[in-house]
């Protein structure tokens, strides 16, 4: 699999277009809808029988949360899955495209795909997008050759680590990695290591927030826990607006019905076959 | 309360650079390349670890700086190309052949690309050389370093480097200008790496951060 440099060209026929339109929205003192991001803590660790992912679930417009519970694990193939922090919407279709791509590679071959090769397949997309594609990645799984963990950037540089984190929280949750983890962990310390990390990130950074979702990959078992830790509850209203019935007196009342004819009945039906 | 200017950091959308210091260097049956292990995005360090030698063949390696998925990528495409030549031509490459097609891309792509790689290996024919690729040149030296670490070292390999040195000496002057540009750039840290290649074959070490020689004022 190579991409072959000659053949590089950006197509990007909409960025006039959109360069004017934004210019002629201005002139009405509006200001075109911006892309969704998900601000995002995500982060990824190796233990000693695979691999634990954990995002948080807040997508955010600007200042405003768009999505309290989003969901920012997505599905790569069985034995990969893939976190994504950055453009909500780049995200979501730069791993759909390479699952779709991987599972023909996969039934191609015979064999279940490698992390390697869905790293290799969303490095070479992004780095021919020279870094428009604003996708961040943490693509984990396990696959013949073991556990593997890589972070993907946007530009199409990839790292491959025992624990890596993403997002605008990623400090927040290297700093509780770089202080806990060890190698060769079991499965429980690993889950409340990663948990503690996304719980960092949402608690320190504005752009996380809400609930920590997990996934836990081993050789031919996946734990996709959504949610696994509910870290911001809606509290319960201690007050109430609402007027019980009868605080109002009722001092009388008139009903009038209204006296309606029916002037013609049709039933037209669609075919739906 | 705080006022943030915007919830993504700058740092999240910066480009990935590896910062860096790499240096090679050829003695008599064979070369010794080495690098730091940093790579940054703006003011973030986002692996600490970094190996950024990277192998384009069996016994020619190449070091990475500058743009982390430029120099990743130009990688990847040369090790790619090698693999077909070495199988058309029946046997190991060249370095020359490794750092032609490394030159090849730097130029063409002289505009869009931003990495600059150091190319070092041995081969039968003229035993162990390294080149220098910066801007789509091509050029055998000595020895070489780059990278934004390397500013820092240039008094230091000048007065350092003496003809016919051992394969020793190689490995102790590498890993000396790294330890001293590690500690002077900021953009450059972590562990030092280092392989060195002989007729013999290939060997990778690496040295943790407290374990790399120590001058004035540590």
């Amino acid at each position: 699999m190579h991409t072959d440099l000659s053949e590089t060209v950006i197509v990007f026929v909409s960025f006039f277009r959109n360069a004017l339109l934004e210019r002629d929205v201005a002139k009405v003192g509006c200001s075109l809808p911006g892309a969704r991001k998900t601000g995002t803590t995500i982060c990824g660790v190796v233990y000693k029988d695979g691999v634990v992912l954990g995002a948080d679930t807040r997508a955010t417009e600007g200042m405003v949360v768009a999505d309290k519970n989003c969901s920012k694990i997505h599905y790569i193939s069985p034995n990969v899955y893939c976190c994504g922090a950055g453009t909500a919407a780049d995200t979501e279709m730069t791993t759909q495209l390479i699952s779709s791509n991987l599972e023909l590679h996969s039934l191609s071959t015979n064999r279940l795909p490698r992390v390697a090769t869905a790293c290799r397949m969303l490095k070479q997309m992004l780095f021919r997008y020279q870094g428009y594609i604003g996708a961040a990645l943490v693509l984990g799984g396990v696959d013949c050759n073991g556990p593997h963990l890589y972070s993907i950037y946007p530009h199409g540089s990839t790292d491959k680590l025992p624990y890596v984190t993403m997002g605008s929280g990623s400090l927040a949750a290297m700093a509780v990695f770089e202080d806990r983890y060890k190698p060769d962990m079991e499965e429980e310390d690993a889950k409340r290591l990663v948990r503690d990390a996304i719980a960092a990130g949402i608690f320190n950074d504005l752009g996380s927030g809400s609930n920590i979702d997990l996934c836990v990959i081993t050789k031919g078992k996946v734990d996709y826990l959504r949610p696994h830790d509910e870290a911001n509850k809606k509290g319960v209203r201690t007050g109430d607006y609402k007027y019980k019935s009868g605080t109002t007196g009722v001092l009388s009342k008139l009903v009038i019905p209204l006296q309606l004819e029916l002037m013609e009945e049709s039933v037209q039906t669609m075919d739906t076959s | 309360m705080l006022e943030e200017s915007s919830l993504q950091p700058e740092w999240l959308s910066e480009e990935v650079s590896t910062g860096t210091t790499i240096i090679a260097i050829a003695f008599e049956g064979g070369v010794v390349i080495g690098s730091d292990s940093r790579v940054s995005a703006g003011a973030s360090v986002v692996n600490r670890v970094m190996n950024k030698l990277s192998p384009l063949h069996d016994k020619i390696y190449c070091a990475l700086s500058g743009s982390a998925a430029d120099a990743q990528t130009m990688a990847e495409i040369v090790n790619y190309q090698l693999d077909v030549h070495s199988i058309e031509v029946g046997e190991d490459p060249l370095v020359r052949s490794a750092a032609t097609l490394v030159k090849n891309i730097s130029y063409k792509y002289k505009e869009e690309l931003s990495a600059h790689l150091i190319v070092a290996g041995w081969d039968r024919r003229a035993g162990g050389q390294v080149y220098v690729t910066l801007d789509g040149l091509l050029a055998r030296q000595p020895f070489a370093i780059g990278g934004s670490g390397s500013s820092y070292i240039y008094g230091f390999v000048d007065a350092e480097y003496r003809q016919g040195m051992t394969k020793k000496d190689c490995q102790e002057f590498v890993v000396n200008a790294l330890a001293l540009a590690m500690n002077r750039d900021g953009s450059s840290g972590g562990v030092a790496y280092f392989v060195t290649i002989d007729k013999d074959g290939t060997d990778e070490k690496c040295i943790l951060g407290n374990k790399l020689p120590t001058f004035f004022d540590e």
